[in-house]
């Protein structure tokens, strides 16, 4: 096994108390002294601060100094609109394979005379040379490796990050801007993964660790483990890339329409052109076999990612399984999402998880099962 | 106070032998949100799995100490099972148990034992 990488960060986790895993080739914090389930709580009240340094980030320069070529460029490996998105303003997107599956989601944000990219840790080695063979001939794609990446989150970040950022409380959900502070440049989103309001911000290696203890020093925030990270993203109903998508699920069984604009459906401006246009357009055209839905457990024990889905109590093939499942911290139960076959889909829909050999019923539910709280 | 190796405490209450997990045991689970607990009256072999414990991080067996019966479970885990990580070794326990043979525990490690087990 190599040696997990570790993040700017790693010495004030340890002397935070928190407890290490390997994930995604760094050992990360998954979570401090409070433990899992008050991280969680504290976020959705207060405000949490996490250490997402791990994921990638990179820039992508058009040649000809004409952003448009850098959006169209990116857009021939995304089923999404770029073009339209406005200087200073951040859009989701999905890296589509040939097949149609899902190589990896990520945020796109116009920043001026750039685009900058934030991309999974596990897949970012991937992207960064997908990414350098489709787009090298009309753009500079460079990986940025002097800055870290801090989330903080929750209904406590606004009031804490406009102190040491004045101005960032105008911005709305997916806005973007650069705030100067202590001498260094932050790149800062509306956005982050909770569910909760808040910021995600760039800052240079040389200036993370005095920006995180500025933060923390702050009596509303404090640092939050992977471990809440989890449970905070699946409340709120968003994908972990690796569970909820990878390779084997398309946009559309995945539910994530919304983040396919007109322009590159059938009949818009840029139809297709991405990779795996032909499945995924016709799975808008005529429906997926199989779709992701939210799943809420009757009882208190959680169906965990693998666990079979049947339509009946006994006997049958599996409908489904699920590809996340924990205990939701504020909404008091056991939630899972998973994917069904389309014909169990519907809301309401009662199906039975085989947990440890026993079927338990589940029903299908709406997600989030938190709701969003951004500012938009 | 007796200790197994799977970090599990036993109290001997009268003839029966109370059995739930270590303070060390809970901690490194993590917040528990789901006790899973066996019928009342069923028999046991030693290593037989009779609790799941369920956190926030994943799914754990908990097995028999020892042969013998279930004759009481701690009901009141159903509905908290924070129980067991606020107090392990006191309201957190999971079941009471008749074993045949009281010497058995005689083998197990006591609390100086298990402190070095765990070091």
């Amino acid at each position: 096994m190599t040696d997990l990488a570790i993040t700017v960060f790693h010495a004030l986790h340890i002397e935070l108390g928190a407890r290490m895993v390997p994930f995604a080739g760094y050992d990360m914090p998954v979570q401090y002294t409070r433990g899992v389930m008050q991280e969680h709580n504290w976020t959705r009240e207060k405000a949490g601060l996490f250490d997402v340094s791990h994921m990638g980030q990179v820039i992508v320069r058009p040649k000809s100094g004409n952003l448009a070529d850098a959006a169209l460029a990116l857009e021939a490996l995304v089923p999404v609109d770029l073009l339209s998105l406005a200087e200073g303003r951040q859009r989701y997107a999905l890296f589509t394979t040939p097949e149609g599956g899902i190589s990896d989601d990520l945020m796109v944000t116009n920043r001026g005379d750039h685009l900058f990219v934030v991309v999974n840790a596990a897949c970012k080695d991937a992207d960064i040379a997908h990414m350098q063979a489709h787009l090298g001939a009309t753009c500079d794609v460079i990986p940025v490796t002097d800055r870290a990446l801090l989330a903080l989150q929750g209904p406590g970040a606004e009031a804490a990050f406009d102190a040491i950022a004045p101005g960032a409380a105008a911005m709305r959900f997916m806005d973007v801007a650069t705030f100067t502070v202590g001498g260094v440049d932050l790149w800062v989103s509306r956005s982050g993964y909770s569910g909760e309001d808040g910021y995600e911000i760039s800052v240079p290696n040389a200036g993370a660790v005095a920006l995180a203890r500025q933060l923390i020093a702050s009596p509303e925030v404090e640092f939050i483990g992977l471990g809440a990270r989890d449970s905070l993203r699946l409340e709120a109903g968003l994908c972990l890339y690796g569970n909820d998508i990878d390779t084997t699920t398309s946009p559309v069984e995945a539910n994530l329409l919304w983040a396919m604009q007109k322009a590159r459906r059938a009949g818009g401006a840029r139809a297709g052109g991405f990779p795996g246009a032909a499945r995924i357009l016709h799975e808008i055209a005529h429906g997926a076999a199989r779709l992701r839905v939210g799943l809420l457990p009757e009882g208190r024990a959680p169906m965990r990612a693998g666990t079979a889905l049947y339509a009946a109590e006994t006997g049958g093939e599996a409908v489904g399984s699920v590809t996340s499942g924990a205990f939701g911290p504020t909404i008091g139960a056991p939630m899972s999402m998973g994917y069904v076959e389309t014909d169990f889909s519907a809301i309401g829909t009662r199906l039975w998880g085989d947990v440890r050999g026993k079927r338990m019923p589940v029903s299908v539910a709406a997600m989030p099962f938190h709701p969003a709280r951004y500012k938009r | 106070m007796k200790y197994t190796e799977e970090h599990e405490w036993l109290r001997v209450e009268g003839d029966l032998v109370v059995v739930g997990i270590t303070e060390h045991a809970a901690e490194q689970l993590g917040d528990i949100v789901f006790v899973e607990l066996p019928e009342e009256g069923t028999t046991v072999s030693k290593d037989d799995e009779v609790v799941v414990i369920e956190s926030v991080k994943a799914a754990s067996d908990i097995l028999a100490p020892l042969d013998g019966e279930i004759v009481e479970v701690n009901s009141v885990l159903a509905d908290n099972p924070a129980l067991v990580n606020e107090d392990a070794i006191g309201d957190g326990w999971f079941f009471k148990m008749k074993i045949e043979d009281m010497s058995a525990l005689d083998d197990m490690m006591d609390e100086a034992a298990y402190k070095a087990f765990i070091g």
